[in-house]
C-alpha cells in the first residue's frame, strides 16, 4: 500500500479538527478536535519516518504525545474550573480577555 | 589632546547641585531654593571666568577635552567650546540664577500661584529647583559638547527635565502642551539619531568627534538626506514655521520661569544646531537646502508677527514674537555672510536675554491678575511702574530698538541678509513694523489705558524680583553701546564655519576703486 | 577733517550727559521727585553753554569738519562701525538750536509741570530726548544717527503717551512710533544699501562716492535717496505719513513745543540736508522730495483750517512749515541751506507759538478747544504778545522771521525754472496765503473777540518761570530770521556741510515783484480770514451746515479714514485670519495626525474581540497564507 494514502487520511483528519475547532462552541469538543489535529500532525511525521527511512519523524511524534498529555492535563484543568465558574462550557461566554 | 577639566567642571557644577537639591528632605523648600541660587550663582560665576580667559585669537576650540566613553563605536565625552557655544553658555549661565529668583515665591502658596483656576495641588519648590539645576546641567552639556553622540545624548535629555518643568507646574492645559513638546522634539530627535548614524556610517572614520567630521562627509544624495536629518531636527527645536505650533503652547503653559528657559535657551539649541552641526558637516547641502530655509524664514518673521498681533493670551503672544525672531535667526545663518552669522549668534545671546526677561514679567503680572489674557488688564502702568517699566524696556528689546544689544543683531543679519538676497533682506525688513506693532499694542493693552479695578490691588515689584530682571536689561543695554566683547569671541567661530561651507563675504561693487571708502 | 582737540574732545559728554540724567531721574522713582525737575532743566542749560563755546572752538578753526572718534561699535569682518562724532556747521547750529530752545522750553516746563506728579518722569524723558536728538545730529555715520532717531522716536513715543491713562493718549503714542518704523524701513534699507555697494556707512566714506571722482551710480543714488526720503517722511511727519503728528498733541505742550515742533520732526530735514551729496547725485529723488514737500505743505494748510483744537492747527501748521523745508531741500545744491535757515527760524516761532498755546490751555484748565476762548487777549497780555510774534513770524510780516526765511523759499522755488519751477512756487505762494488765513483765524478765536468761556475756567497769566522762555522765543521769532540771514551769515557757516548757497543768477520773477505778491497773498488770506471769523461772531459748538472743504479739513483730509480702511482694519482681519489658519490649518494638520493615530489604533483594537474561535481562524488564514506564500515562491 503506498504511504501516500496515510498522508491522504492526516490531511482529512486535521482538516476535521480544524473545522471542529472552528465551529464547535463546546469547550470539550473543541479541545478533542485540537487532539484529532495533534494526531493528525503524529500520522503524518510517522509517515514521512517511513517514507524517508529516518527515525526522526517518530521521535518528534512522540515528543507531540507528551506535550499533548500536557497540554491535556492543563486544558482540561483551566475548561473544568471555567465550568465551574460559569456553568457553561461554551467557548464564546469566555470572552473576557478582549480590547 | 590636551585634558582640561575647566568645563567638565562647569557642567557639573549644576548637576551636583540638582543631585544635592533632590536628595534634600521633603519640606526644606527654602534651604532648597537658596542651594540652588548658590549652584547656579557659582555656574554662572565660573562661566565668566572661562569666557574672560578664553582667548579670542587663539584655537576654534579651546578648553578642549576628550575622553573615550564607549570604544567599540568610537564614543568620546569630549568637551569644548568655540565662540559661538561659549556666549550661549554665558547666556544660560545668566539665565538661569533670573529664573530662580523671579520664581522664587512662585509654588509657594497659592496667592502666589500663577493660574488661579487650577485645583489646589502640591506643587514642591524643591523638584522645581531641581529640575531647573538639572535642565541647567544638560544645557551646558549641549553646548560644550564636541561629539556628535554626546550633543545628541544631551539634546535629548534635555526634554526630560523640560517635560516635568512642563507638565507638573504649568497651566491648565500642561498636559497636552508638555506632551506636544516631547513628542514634537522626540520625532525631531529621532530623525536626528538616524542621522547621527549615518554620519557614522558613511564617513567610515568610526568617530564622533565634530573636528574629525567636518569635510568627512561623503558629497552628493547622502550629505542632503544627513542634512535633512539633522535640519529637521534643528528646525523643530528652534522653532522655524511651520514645525512651530508646539511653542505657542508649552510657552504659554510653562510656569514662566521654565518658559523663559524654553524659549530663551532650548530653543537656542535649534538655531545653534544650525550653525555649529548643519553648517561646517553638511557644506555642499546646506548651500543646496539655503534658499528653501531663507523663504521659510523670511515667511516665519512676517507670518509669527501677524499671529503675534492677532493674540490675546500674552505668553502665547511672546511665543510667537519668538518664532519671528528664530526667523531672523535663520535668516542670518543661511545667509553665508560673517555679518549675517555674527548677527545671528548675537541674536540668540540677546533673545534668550530679552525674551527671557519678557517672560519673567509677565510671570510676575500674571502671578498679580491671575489671568493670561491680555484684556483683563489695563492702566497696570499707573499701579505698579517698575514692572510696567522694566516691561516696556525688554518690549523695546524685543522690538530691537537702536541702542540695545538686539538692534545690533537684528541689524547685523539684516545686512549680512542684504549683502547676498536683496529681496528677502527687504521683505524681512518690513518686519521691524510689525515687531513694534506686537510690542506696543501688548503694551498699550495691558499697562496703558484706563486703570482696571481688578489692577489697583496689585503690588509693585519687590527687590528681589527687580533684581531678577533688571541685570537682563542692563546687559541689553550694555552690549547695545558696546558689543565688541561679543563680537570678538564670536567672530572668529563664524568665520571658521563660514570657510567649512567655502562661503566668503560679497565684495562691495563700488568699494574697491576708491580710496576713501575703506573706512 | 581734523581730529577733535581741547573743548572738542569732550563733545561726547553732549550725549551722555542728559543719557545719565534721564537714566537717573527715571531708575532713582520717587527718591528724585523733589530735585528732579532742577537736575533736569540744568542739564540742557549746561549743554548750552558748552555748545556756545564749542561753537566757537569749531569757528575759530579754517578747516570746521572736526572728528571725534570714541570708541569702535561694531566691528564684523567687513562691517566696521565706529562710535564718532562729527562736529561740523551743520551739526552745530542743530546743537545750539536743541540746547538752546531745548533750555528754553524745559525752564518752561518747570513751571507748566508743577501741579503735576509725575514731573520726574517728565523731565527723565526730556532729558532722554535730548540726548537722543543731540546723538542724531553728531553722529559721523548713518547707522548711530540710526540710534539716536529712534531714540528720540521712543522719546517721543514716551511723551505722547506721557498720560497714558488717556486711551487716545497711548494710542497716539503708538501711532507716531509705528509711522515712525515705516520710516526706520526705508532708513535702514538705505543703510543696508550703503553697505552692500559702498561697504562703508560712515559719512565721509559714503560721500567719497559721490561728487568729484565719486563711482556711484544714478541708481544707487536714487535707491539710497529715496529710502532715506521714506524715513525722512515718517520722522518728520510729511506725507504720506503724516496723520501720527497731530495725534501727537495728546502729550503736554512743553513737548508739542520741543519734540513736535521746534526739533524732533525736523530731523528729516536734517537727514536730507546731511546727505546733500547723494541727492545731489539724483534729480529724480530730489525731484519726489519737493513733492512731497508741496503736497505736505498744503495738506497742513488745509487741515489746520479746519481744526478747533488750538494745539492742533498748530501742528498742521508744522506739517506745512516742514513741508516748506522738504521742499527748499529737495530744491537741491545751493538751497538746502535755506531750508536749514527756515527750520531755525521755525524752531523759534513755533516753540513761542506752541509754547503761549500751552499759556493759554494752563489758563482755561487743560482745554483747548478755541470755540471756548475768545477775548482772552486783556487777561493774559504777555501770552498774548508772545503769540502775536510767533503769529507774525510764521505768516512773514514784513522783517519778522518768516519774511527773511520762508520767502526765500518761495523765492527759490520760482527760479528753479521751468514748469515744475511755477508749479512749486505757485504752491508755496498758495501756501503762504493759506497759513495766514488759518493762523489769523486761530489768533482771533483764542484771543480777541467775545468772551465764550466755559462758566468754571477763571483765565489767569502764567508765572515768570513760563513767561520768560516765551518772551526769549518771542524776541527770537520777531529778529531771529533777520540775524540768520544776515549777510549769509548762517548761509555762509553752513558751506562745508551742503555746499554754497547759490542765488540764482537770473530771477524767475525779479526779488521786489515776488516780495509784493507775497505780501499781497498773504493780505488777501488775513482779510479773509477775518471776515470769516473775526466780523463775526464764533458759535461755540461746531457748525454743522458747512462747505465739503471744511468737513474734509476736519477730518485731516479723511487720510485717518484712510489709514484705517486701508491698512488698520485689513491688518486686524488678516491677523486674525492668519490665528485661525495656524490653529485649524497648521496646528490642525499636527493634531489631526495625532487623532488618525489615536482613531487608527482604537480601530485596530476592535480585532482583538476576546472570541477564542476567531482567533483560530486568523491562526488558520494566516498559516495558509504564509504557505501559500511558500509554495508560490518554491513553484513560480
Amino acid at each position: 500500500m503506498s504511504p501516500y494514502y496515510y498522508l491522504v487520511l492526516s490531511a482529512a483528519l486535521f482538516t476535521i479538527g480544524a473545522v471542529g475547532v472552528l465551529v464547535r462552541r463546546n469547550a470539550i469538543v473543541v479541545f478533542m478536535c485540537v487532539e484529532l489535529m495533534l494526531n493528525a500532525v503524529n500520522l503524518t511525521l510517522v509517515t514521512f519516518s517511513r517514507i524517508n527511512g529516518s527515525l526522526d519523524g517518530q521521535i518528534m511524534a512522540f515528543f507531540v504525545m507528551t506535550v499533548a498529555a500536557a497540554e491535556v492535563v492543563v486544558g482540561l484543568a483551566i475548561i473544568t474550573s471555567i465550568f465551574r465558574t460559569r456553568r457553561s462550557a461554551s467557548v464564546d461566554d469566555a470572552n473576557l480577555l478582549k480590547y | 589632546m590636551t585634558h582640561s577639566y575647566a568645563l567638565l567642571a562647569l557642567v557639573l557644577i549644576p548637576l551636583v547641585g540638582s543631585l544635592i537639591v533632590f536628595a534634600l528632605p521633603r519640606g526644606q523648600a527654602a534651604a532648597a531654593k537658596q542651594v540652588s541660587l548658590v549652584f547656579s550663582l557659582a555656574a554662572l560665576v565660573y562661566a565668566i571666568v572661562l569666557a574672560a580667559r578664553f582667548k579670542t585669537g587663539g584655537p576654534r576650540f579651546q578648553y578642549g577635552t576628550s575622553w573615550t566613553w564607549i570604544r567599540d563605536f568610537g564614543v568620546h565625552i569630549a568637551l569644548g567650546v568655540d565662540g559661538i557655544a561659549l556666549v550661549l553658555l554665558l547666556m544660560s549661565a545668566v539665565l538661569v540664577p533670573a529664573v530662580m529668583l523671579a520664581s522664587w515665591n512662585a509654588l509657594d502658596s497659592r496667592a502666589g500661584a500663577e493660574e488661579a483656576v487650577e485645583a489646589p495641588r502640591r506643587r514642591s519648590a524643591k523638584t522645581f529647583f531641581a529640575l531647573l539645576l538639572l535642565l541647567e546641567f544638560f544645557m551646558l552639556g549641549v553646548f560644550t559638547a564636541t561629539d556628535v553622540f554626546l550633543f545628541y545624548v544631551f539634546f535629548e535629555a534635555m526634554l526630560v527635565p523640560m517635560y516635568f518643568i512642563i507638565g507638573s507646574f504649568g497651566g491648565p492645559r500642561r498636559q497636552y502642551a508638555a506632551m506636544k513638546f516631547f513628542l514634537y522634539s522626540l520625532v525631531g530627535g529621532l530623525l536626528m539619531l538616524a542621522s547621527v548614524i549615518g554620519l557614522y556610517v558613511t564617513t567610515g572614520s568610526r568617530t564622533f568627534a565634530i573636528t574629525q567630521l567636518i569635510g568627512h562627509v561623503p558629497g552628493g544624495a547622502t550629505q542632503k538626506w544627513l542634512f535633512l536629518g539633522f535640519f529637521i531636527a534643528f528646525a523643530i527645536k528652534a522653532p522655524l514655521v511651520p514645525f512651530h505650533t508646539w511653542l505657542p503652547d508649552a510657552g504659554a503653559e510653562a510656569p514662566a520661569g521654565g518658559a523663559a528657559l524654553l524659549v530663551g535657551v532650548l530653543d537656542k539649541v535649534g538655531t545653534f544646531g544650525f550653525i555649529r552641526y548643519c553648517l561646517p558637516l553638511f557644506p555642499q547641502a546646506s548651500r543646496y537646502f539655503a534658499p528653501l530655509v531663507l523663504i521659510l524664514s523670511v515667511i516665519g518673521i512676517l507670518y509669527a508677527a501677524f499671529l503675534a498681533i492677532g493674540q490675546r493670551d500674552m505668553k502665547r503672544l511672546v511665543a510667537y514674537t519668538s518664532v519671528a525672531h528664530f526667523g531672523f535667526i535663520g535668516l542670518g545663518i543661511f545667509a553665508f555672510t560673517t555679518q549675517g552669522g555674527t548677527g545671528a549668534v548675537l541674536y540668540m545671546v540677546n533673545h534668550g536675554l530679552s525674551t527671557g526677561a519678557l517672560f519673567l514679567l509677565l510671570g510676575l503680572l500674571i502671578a498679580r491678575g491671575k489671568s493670561r489674557n491680555v484684556n483683563d488688564y489695563g492702566g497696570t502702568a499707573k499701579v505698579t511702574p517698575v514692572l510696567a517699566g522694566l516691561f516696556l524696556m525688554a518690549g523695546l528689546s524685543s522690538l530691537a530698538l537702536p541702542g540695545m544689544s538686539t538692534f545690533v543683531s537684528e541689524f547685523l543679519v539684516l545686512v549680512g541678509a542684504f549683502t547676498r538676497h536683496k529681496a528677502l533682506a527687504i521683505i524681512a525688513t518690513t518686519g521691524i513694523i510689525l515687531a513694534a506693532i506686537y510690542v506696543l499694542y501688548l503694551y498699550q493693552r495691558a499697562f496703558q489705558g484706563t486703570v482696571r479695578e481688578r489692577v489697583t490691588k496689585f503690588r509693585d515689584l519687590n527687590p528681589r524680583e527687580v533684581l531678577a530682571v533688571a541685570p537682563l536689561i542692563a546687559l541689553i543695554l550694555f552690549f547695545g553701546i558696546y558689543p565688541k566683547p561679543l563680537l570678538n569671541i564670536i567672530n572668529p567661530a563664524v568665520k571658521a564655519t563660514l570657510s567649512d561651507v567655502h562661503q566668503q563675504d560679497p565684495i562691495p561693487p563700488l568699494n574697491a576703486t576708491v580710496a576713501g571708502g575703506s573706512k | 577733517m581734523i581730529t577733535a582737540h581741547g573743548i572738542q574732545s569732550y563733545a561726547w559728554l553732549l550725549v551722555a550727559i542728559p543719557a545719565a540724567s534721564a537714566l537717573i531721574l527715571l531708575t532713582l522713582g520717587r527718591a528724585a521727585d523733589k530735585w528732579g525737575h532742577l537736575l533736569g532743566a540744568l542739564v540742557p542749560v549746561g549743554l548750552f553753554v558748552y555748545a556756545v563755546f564749542l561753537f566757537f572752538s569749531v569757528k575759530g578753526q579754517s578747516n570746521r569738519k572736526v572728528d571725534l572718534h570714541m570708541f569702535s561699535w561694531i566691528p564684523v569682518a567687513r562691517f566696521r562701525v565706529d562710535a564718532g562724532l562729527l562736529l561740523d556747521p551743520l551739526a552745530l547750529v542743530f546743537v545750539l538750536l536743541i540746547t538752546g530752545v531745548g533750555s528754553l522750553i524745559h525752564i518752561y516746563a518747570v513751571g507748566y509741570m508743577a501741579h503735576d506728579p509725575g514731573r520726574r518722569r517728565f523731565f527723565g524723558y526730556f532729558n532722554l530726548f535730548v540726548a537722543a536728538m543731540l546723538l542724531l545730529v553728531l553722529a559721523d555715520n548713518y547707522l548711530a544717527v540710526y540710534v539716536g532717531w529712534e531714540g528720540v522716536g521712543l522719546a517721543s513715543y514716551l511723551l505722547i503717551g506721557y498720560y497714558y491713562t488717556r486711551p487716545s493718549a497711548a494710542t497716539a503714542g503708538n501711532k507716531a512710533f509705528f509711522a515712525n518704523r515705516v520710516g526706520d524701513v526705508g532708513l535702514s534699507i538705505a543703510i543696508m544699501l550703503m553697505f552692500a555697494y559702498f561697504g562703508t556707512t560712515s559719512f565721509a566714506g559714503v560721500f567719497g562716492h559721490f561728487g568729484h571722482g565719486g563711482n556711484a551710480t544714478t541708481g544707487v543714488a536714487t535707491a539710497i535717496a529715496l529710502m532715506l526720503l521714506l524715513g525722512a517722511c515718517g520722522k518728520s511727519g510729511q506725507f504720506p505719513l503724516q496723520t501720527w503728528l497731530p495725534d501727537a498733541m495728546e502729550g503736554p505742550t512743553p513737548v508739542s513745543a520741543l519734540i513736535h515742533a521746534a526739533t524732533m520732526v525736523t530731523a528729516g530735514v536734517y537727514l536730507i540736508a546731511r546727505s546733500a551729496p547723494v541727492f545731489d547725485a539724483t534729480s529724480a529723488a530730489r525731484t519726489v522730495v519737493t513733492i512731497v514737500g508741496a503736497i505736505t505743505l498744503l495738506y497742513g494748510c488745509i487741515n489746520g483750517a479746519g481744526q478747533d483744537d488750538l494745539k492742533r492747527v498748530l501742528a498742521n501748521s508744522t506739517v506745512s512749515q516742514i513741508g516748506y523745508m522738504f521742499l527748499a531741500v529737495g530744491l537741491g545744491p545751493g538751497v538746502y541751506a535755506i531750508g536749514i535757515v527756515h527750520l531755525l527760524g521755525h524752531g523759534f516761532f513755533k516753540a513761542a507759538l506752541f509754547l503761549s498755546a500751552g499759556s493759554v490751555m494752563h489758563a482755561m484748565n487743560d482745554r483747548i478747544d478755541m470755540r471756548r476762548f475768545g477775548g482772552l487777549w486783556r487777561v493774559m497780555p504777555i501770552t498774548f504778545f508772545v503769540f502775536v510774534c510767533g503769529y507774525l513770524a510764521i505768516i512773514g510780516f514784513p522783517f519778522a522771521t518768516g519774511f527773511w526765511t520762508k520767502d526765500k523759499i518761495i523765492e527759490a522755488a520760482f527760479d528753479k525754472g521751468g514748469t515744475s519751477g511755477y508749479l512749486l512756487g505757485i504752491i508755496a505762494l498758495v501756501g503762504a496765503g493759506l497759513t495766514a488765513f488759518y493762523m489769523t483765524r486761530a489768533l482771533v478765536m483764542t484771543f480777541l473777540g467775545k468772551r465764550r468761556w466755559e462758566p468754571d475756567v477763571h483765565p489767569h497769566e502764567c508765572g515768570p518761570v513760563m513767561w520768560l522762555p516765551m518772551a526769549v522765543l518771542a524776541v527770537l521769532s520777531l529778529v531771529g530770521g533777520w540775524l540768520l540771514i544776515f549777510g549769509g551769515g548762517v548761509q555762509e557757516w553752513l558751506t562745508p556741510s551742503v555746499g554754497p548757497s547759490v542765488e540764482a543768477g537770473v530771477h524767475t520773477v525779479s526779488k521786489p515783484v515776488l516780495t509784493a505778491i507775497t505780501l499781497v497773498v498773504v493780505a488777501l488770506g488775513i482779510a479773509g480770514a477775518w471776515v470769516a471769523f473775526g466780523t463775526r461772531t464764533i458759535p461755540e459748538e461746531q457748525p454743522q451746515n458747512v462747505t465739503v472743504v471744511t468737513r474734509a479739513s476736519r477730518r485731516n483730509l479723511y487720510a485717518d479714514a484712510f489709514n484705517e480702511a486701508v491698512l488698520m482694519r485689513p491688518g486686524q482681519w488678516f491677523s486674525r485670519a492668519l490665528v485661525f489658519f495656524d490653529n485649524r490649518g497648521v496646528d490642525g494638520v499636527v493634531n489631526g495626525l495625532s487623532a488618525s493615530f489615536g482613531g487608527g489604533s482604537s480601530r485596530f483594537r476592535r480585532l482583538q474581540s476576546g472570541f477564542v474561535r476567531s482567533y483560530a481562524l486568523s491562526m488558520l488564514g494566516g498559516t495558509v497564507a504564509v504557505i501559500a506564500v511558500l509554495l508560490a515562491v518554491r513553484f513560480q
